[in-house]
């Protein structure tokens, strides 16, 4: 679960870490407000999960109210990236004096939190690494140990700062404290990121965290019921999760149902292979019964029409026939007309057949064989498009 | 000869009283694996398809010796089982638990190895060694014993795979399903050393996904160490960035962790990467033709 700016920030000032006045706006006319309260000068920034937000346009710094008002009104009324902007935060402008990296995140390679610091921010993480390799300091966290101290002053040291910068020696017990605030929030939130970037000295020698990144593990919502994530906007993901499934939805027009995550990404390759295109990714899981095949079905037509659906069951303790008769039940009870190519192969599969013969329904087209399966979905659907054109 | 369990491996199953973990405690033992004691706090002494259950690990291994730990507890309380089964000496834990918080896995990896213990998972369905021992959710009748070891990321491809490679004649020594998750135990390398060592295994089939550098990482290893051939798979050519398909470590960040990057580096090691699960299966079978006539 990723947070907005916004709500980052929000864990940033209870876990103690530096962070600038602000307030959240959703409309213009709150933005004005909120610059009266702060004073003039003011960054107004929009408020969605996606990055490259100053490049899009997202990002504005203002010098008075009425600008605020008309930097908010553009902000609002645009998407980045795809990605609706719901709201801007406003908060105070500061003059900067140097701008750092900070973040943690989970390395699948020591299998356990980094600490990943950089005395240049403000600029790609991954482009710096590939440009200065040298710029970047990382230490792994030993998960029980915790982020210890000779780490956190090695970060002061790869800080660099000198005697003469604003806010003196002070400085280096300040980012000092952001490091061990930094891993306690990481830790206590059951967090799989949080990054500062930048991580900014003002001209008055402040260290201020001038954005937050944070990505909650949805796995440990269980610990944190002060977070409830928000609804999938698409309208199928949202049905195919209220049911417990897997659902990711893709912009082809062929409908794809199966079981286990790798069965249907292997799925959806061949079928992109064969010429087509997949309109979704849903896994019904290992063990399904009638019910959840169902489902699925009822989800993929919650969304824009499909030209055509494939089935694609591998019975290992899943019983075929099962899903066989949630498929029959969902296509008769929502009177599906889309071709339904359904291949049932491994546990219960002769009775699964079975099933879908006794049914004979004549949008249904069955296969053993999962490459057939594949090419007739595929040719059904580029069939049925050229019939619509 | 196999890897990692035989008929001698004697299993504690944690969490044998939840619907799950009777339902496979049921399925193992038909297929004649030693399940020999369950452990569920609170039900000591009841007993589930006739195996006894304990109220603690410890309890159990002072009754009965296991060396093996299946899991099916929830993901709650999933990181103590963990640590309750390395703690009371099982020296394999097979997790398949699934949603295991990431903070929980990395203090579970980092306990193990001071115990001498090692994990298959989490989020996985398990090993088998056809005919000798079932060790987790893998349907043991499309099994037969046999040549062909199979190391995957993705339990129903790990059937998919199988079933084509039974079909085809060529029985499995040992099939490890390493799991969906970002934060794991055992993983392809070490299960490639073991199929390498293992005097039954004449090829390996290896099934990858997009996330991670897993796949990357065991193509340097099999061309510095395999004199046994590898082919692959991997799924995912398709998935958009920044989606999880499925399960956490399914997840394309970036530009690294593509499908299209796993297969160019397997292929740079000179491993032949299948189009499809059941190419892959042929691929096996001729790799280990062509390894028997030489």
């Amino acid at each position: 679960m990723d947070l907005l700016e916004h709500e980052g920030k929000g864990l940033f000032a209870v876990a103690g870490l530096p962070v600038l006045p602000s307030f959240v706006a959703a409309t213009p006319e709150e933005a004005r407000r909120a610059a009266e309260r702060l004073g003039p000068h003011v960054c107004v920034k929009a408020q969605a999960k996606t990055g490259g937000r100053g490049k899009a346009g997202g990002i504005r710094v203002c010098g008075s109210a009425g600008e605020v008002e008309a930097a908010a009104a553009d902000i609002l009324a645009t998407t980045i990236r795809g990605h609706r902007v719901e709201s801007v935060l406003v908060e105070r402008a500061v003059d900067i004096a140097r701008e750092l990296y900070i973040g943690i995140t989970v390395s699948r390679e020591v299998r356990s939190p980094l600490l990943i610091f950089a005395r240049e921010g403000g600029v790609d993480i991954e482009e710096l690494a590939k440009r200065d390799p040298d710029a970047i300091l990382r230490r792994p966290i030993d998960p029980l140990l915790g982020l210890l101290e000779y780490q956190v002053r090695d970060v002061v040291d790869a800080a660099q700062f000198g005697p003469d910068q604003p806010g003196g020696t002070g400085v280096g017990a300040a980012l000092a404290e952001v490091c061990r605030a930094l891993w306690k929030l990481y830790r206590d939130r059951d967090a799989t990121l949080v990054e500062v970037n930048p991580l900014v000295l003002t001209t008055a020698g402040e260290l201020v965290c001038l954005d937050s990144k944070v990505t909650v593990d949805d796995n440990a919502l269980f610990r944190h019921k002060d977070m409830v994530p928000e609804p999938p906007e698409d309208a199928r993901e949202a049905k195919a999760r209220a049911a417990g499934l897997a659902f990711v939805p893709l912009s082809g027009d062929i409908g794809v149902i199966g079981n286990g995550a790798g069965l249907v990404m292997s799925t959806i390759d061949q079928i992109e292979n064969a010429g087509g295109k997949a309109a979704d990714f849903c896994d019904i899981g290992g063990g399904a019964r009638s019910e959840v095949a169902q489902a699925a079905l009822e989800a993929m037509f919650a969304g824009p029409p499909v030209a055509a659906v494939l089935v694609n069951i591998f019975g290992g303790i899943t019983r075929c026939e099962d899903v066989a008769k949630g498929l029959v039940e969902a296509i008769t009870a929502a009177h599906v007309d889309a071709p339904v190519v359904v291949r049932l192969d491994g546990n219960a599969a002769e009775e699964g057949h079975a099933v879908l013969a006794g049914a004979a329904l004549p949008n249904v087209t069955v296969s053993d064989d999962p490459d057939e399966a594949v090419r007739l979905v595929v040719s059904i659907a580029k069939e049925r498009e050229a019939a619509a054109r | 000869m196999s890897i990692l369990v035989d008929n001698a491996s004697r299993i504690v199953v944690q969490g044998i009283t939840g619907r799950e973990g009777a339902f496979h405690t049921q399925r193992m033992l038909a297929s004649g694996t030693n399940v020999v004691a369950g452990v569920t706090p609170g039900h000591g002494g009841e007993t589930v398809h006739g195996v006894p259950v304990y109220d603690s690990v410890h309890e159990a291994m002072a009754h009965i010796r296991a060396d093996l730990a299946v899991i099916f507890v929830p993901a709650p309380r999933a990181r103590d089982a963990l640590f309750e089964a390395a703690d009371a000496g099982a020296k394999l834990i097979v997790c398949i638990t699934e949603g295991i918080p990431v903070r929980d896995m990395g203090e579970v990896m980092a306990h193990l190895p001071r115990r001498g213990c090692r994990l298959i998972g989490p989020n996985c369905p398990g090993l088998i060694t056809p005919a000798r021992c079932s060790a987790g959710i893998m349907p043991s009748e499309i099994f037969t014993p046999g040549a062909a070891g199979v190391v995957s990321r993705s339990g129903t491809l790990t059937y998919e795979v199988v079933h084509e490679l039974t079909h085809a004649g060529i029985g499995q020594s040992t099939a490890v399903g390493m799991g969906g998750d970002a934060v794991h135990g055992i993983g392809f390398i070490e299960c490639l050393e073991l199929f390498e060592a293992d005097r039954e295994t004449e090829g390996v089939a290896l099934i990858g996904e997009i996330g991670g550098d897993d796949e990357e990482r065991a193509a340097v290893y099999i061309q510095e160490h395999m004199t046994k051939p590898v082919v692959a798979y991997v799924a995912g050519h398709s998935a958009p960035p920044g989606r999880r398909m499925g399960h956490a470590g399914a997840i394309v960040e970036g530009t690294s962790g593509t499908a299209a990057s796993k297969k160019a580096a397997l292929e740079a090691a000179g491993i032949p990467v299948a189009g499809s699960p059941s190419e892959l299966a042929r691929l096996l079978g001729e790799a280990i033709k062509r390894r028997r006539s030489t």
